[in-house]
């Protein structure tokens, strides 16, 4: 056979064919793979590698969770006390009402679309196993929600150590609300991805996700206060589990001695210990979910 | 002259640096199945399916519900078979499934392509999960989207291409990494008839030039009898047959010739000389018996002073294994 030139017609201009070349390379393993869907579900979680359209909801609520905390640190610098207004715990809490948004816009994106346009046969084609797509999926949508928490966390941390406020009480601010929030985007993570795994329309997948989050909070929130109302801690300490934030705050509190927004939160050490197992309950319910989940998913 | 990896057909069997999945050598059989059944319910997919095939290209053929993406299924080891069992480049499908997965490609036939990404960061993203390090699955996948036929609009979202292009990107995707061995479900499927030859053209070239063999399923006979080396029929879930398709489309024992006047009389002529000879529209079929035939129909031609048009060695289609009818003799067999 002769090397042939013919790659390109005229009409498409002239392209040198050289040939097909085997590829001789490295194949790399499991943990390359796994690494590598990761990295791309996380850029894909913020639109990166996507259209610019794709952009704009998970780039614009980054930029609305962050700008606030700009604002406080330029506040306590003008205004010269001593301390962030708010502290570093109830920030992630003000701003709370955002984040069901980006997990409803954005859960879909990292896995409803691969079921949706059918990718996973090509997904289960190749070497990469459906419990590592699972962790890969669930690893990079914890990440880009802990993203989205951390960041303002980070600039105010920052501001409050270049106007050099006192060190000590900032750290012990600054690390419960820190841990606080890899745990919420470890909650927060798995139950999206868990609703948005069965809903492949991603209309319905946005709606469901909002809906859970904010009924299970509203609901949640309530309950606690009236139960609180009514002098019954221990109950309100329970009703407060019904909302996905308030379980995750109330082992905040109890586990890193954070504030507690909540009007009641976990009662005595029982409570902490409970509201710890719910966490821990929520986390294996709806990662084990999405195990089972792509069990099922076939490759045609 | 290019370098041996492009020159030798089944690069396995060359003394070629090989990367750690190795290519397939001629000896090795490209799939066997002994005894293949898949249940689905009462529903009966596959039915005592036993195929050898070696290393080449392959057609499946079947109408639509014959099984031939059942068997693709089990073929990748993503669907258990309910009896029997079934290799892969000498891999077993129930237990070396990722192995096997590690080795080949698949081209699904239904869509597959998320609409808001380009043709080249899908690939280079499938790519990598094959195990191609980022580099390496970057220049892969120019090469491959460049070998099927895409351009410049591989930088363009998926979701504005036509399904001849989209065909093309699944097909790249399959040949990304550069696999042993593609199973293709279905690639002519809702391509127009010049989107179909490009496509069929393509995949005799992944055989002859790219050295991968291939599995390619269709429910048209027609179209793979120009790509394939090995055809094999199912219908409903059963073996019809399996054989090399030079075998198929061998040449017959007669001779189709054609004359420009006068055709009647040439075959009253030649039966009058002892040929067994049937008209069949404007043909006539002469069953060649020995080289004396050729001298007789010469004979026949000269003395009607007619011109002879056309006269050659017929050989059988492939259809004739589904409707029984012999095309060489124009005669039901």
């Amino acid at each position: 056979m002769t090397t042939t030139t013919s790659g390109g017609t005229s009409d498409r201009g002239v392209i040198h064919d050289i040939g097909y070349r085997h590829y001789t390379g490295p194949r790399l393993g499991r943990r390359h793979i796994v690494t590598a869907l990761y990295a791309d579900s996380l850029r894909g979680a913020y639109g990166l590698g996507r259209s610019a359209k794709s952009k704009i909801i998970p780039m614009g609520l980054f930029v609305l969770m962050a700008v606030p905390a700009a604002i406080l640190v330029l506040v306590t610098a003008v205004s010269k006390v001593t301390e962030i207004p708010g502290g570093y715990t109830s920030y992630t809490f003000k701003l709370q009402a955002l984040i069901p948004v980006f997990l409803a816009a954005q859960a879909p994106v990292v896995v409803a679309r691969d079921l949706r346009f059918r990718v996973m046969s090509l997904y289960l084609s190749r070497p990469l196993r459906r419990d590592d797509y699972v962790l890969a999926k669930y690893a990079a949508f914890a990440t880009a929600v802990f993203a989205l928490l951390v960041t303002p966390l980070l600039i105010l941390f920052a501001g409050a150590l270049l106007l050099k406020l006192p060190f000590g009480e900032q750290i012990s601010g600054f690390l419960p609300a820190l841990a606080g929030d890899i745990l919420f985007a470890l909650v927060l993570a798995a139950i999206a991805l868990m609703i948005a795994s069965v809903t492949p329309r991603r209309g319905f997948g946005v709606a469901a996700i909002v809906t859970v989050l904010t009924v299970m909070t509203t609901v949640g929130l309530s309950a606690e206060a009236i139960a609180a109302e009514h002098g019954s801690w221990t109950l309100a300490g329970h009703l407060g589990m019904i909302s996905p934030f308030s379980v995750v705050q109330g082992v905040q509190t109890w586990l890193f001695g954070a504030d507690n927004p909540a009007p009641a939160g976990p009662q005595g050490t029982a409570g902490g210990l409970i509201y710890t197992a719910v966490t821990a309950a929520v986390l294996a319910g709806c990662y084990g979910f999405l195990l089972l989940r792509y069990r099922k998913v076939s490759v045609s | 002259m290019l370098p041996e990896a492009t020159t030798s057909r089944y690069p396995g069997a060359g003394p070629r640096l090989l990367g750690p999945v190795r290519h397939y050598a001629r000896s090795v059989s490209l799939l066997t199945t002994r005894s293949l059944t898949r249940r689905f319910g009462t529903v009966t997919a596959l039915s005592d399916l036993s195929v050898d095939v070696s290393p080449g290209v392959v057609g499946l053929i079947g109408a639509n519900g014959a099984g031939k993406s059942t068997l693709i299924k089990i073929l990748l080891g993503l669907l258990p078979s309910t009896s029997g069992s079934a290799t892969v480049l000498d891999l077993d499908v129930a237990t070396q499934g990722e192995a096997i997965r590690e080795r080949i490609g698949y081209m699904p036939e239904h869509d597959c392509l998320p609409p808001d990404t380009s043709a080249t960061e899908l690939v280079v993203h499938l790519a990598r999960m094959s195990g191609l390090p980022a580099t390496a699955a970057r220049e892969r996948a120019a090469d491959t989207l460049r070998h099927v036929g895409l351009y410049e609009e591989r930088y363009r979202p998926i979701g504005g291409y036509s399904t001849g292009m989209r065909q093309r990107v699944k097909l790249a995707q399959a040949l990304v990494h550069d696999p042993a061995f593609v199973l293709l479900d279905e690639p002519t499927n809702g391509l127009d008839p010049a989107g179909r030859d490009e496509m069929l053209d393509l995949i005799r070239r992944v055989g002859s030039e790219f050295g991968i063999s291939v599995l390619v399923s269709s429910h048209l006979l027609g179209e793979l009898e120009r790509v394939c080396d090995h055809i094999v029929v199912i219908e409903n879930g059963r073996l019809t047959r399996s054989s090399s398709t030079a075998a198929v489309t061998a040449a017959s024992g007669v001779l189709a010739l054609e004359v420009d006047d006068r055709t009647e009389e040439l075959v009253a002529l030649l039966r009058e000389a002892g040929l067994h000879t049937v008209l069949d529209g404007r043909t006539v079929a002469v069953t060649l018996d020995g080289d004396l035939t050729y001298d007789r129909i010469r004979d026949a031609v000269v003395r009607l002073g007619v011109g002879l048009v056309r006269l050659e060695h017929r050989r059988h289609h492939m259809t004739e294994l589904f409707t029984g009818k012999n095309y060489s003799t124009g005669s039901r067999t």
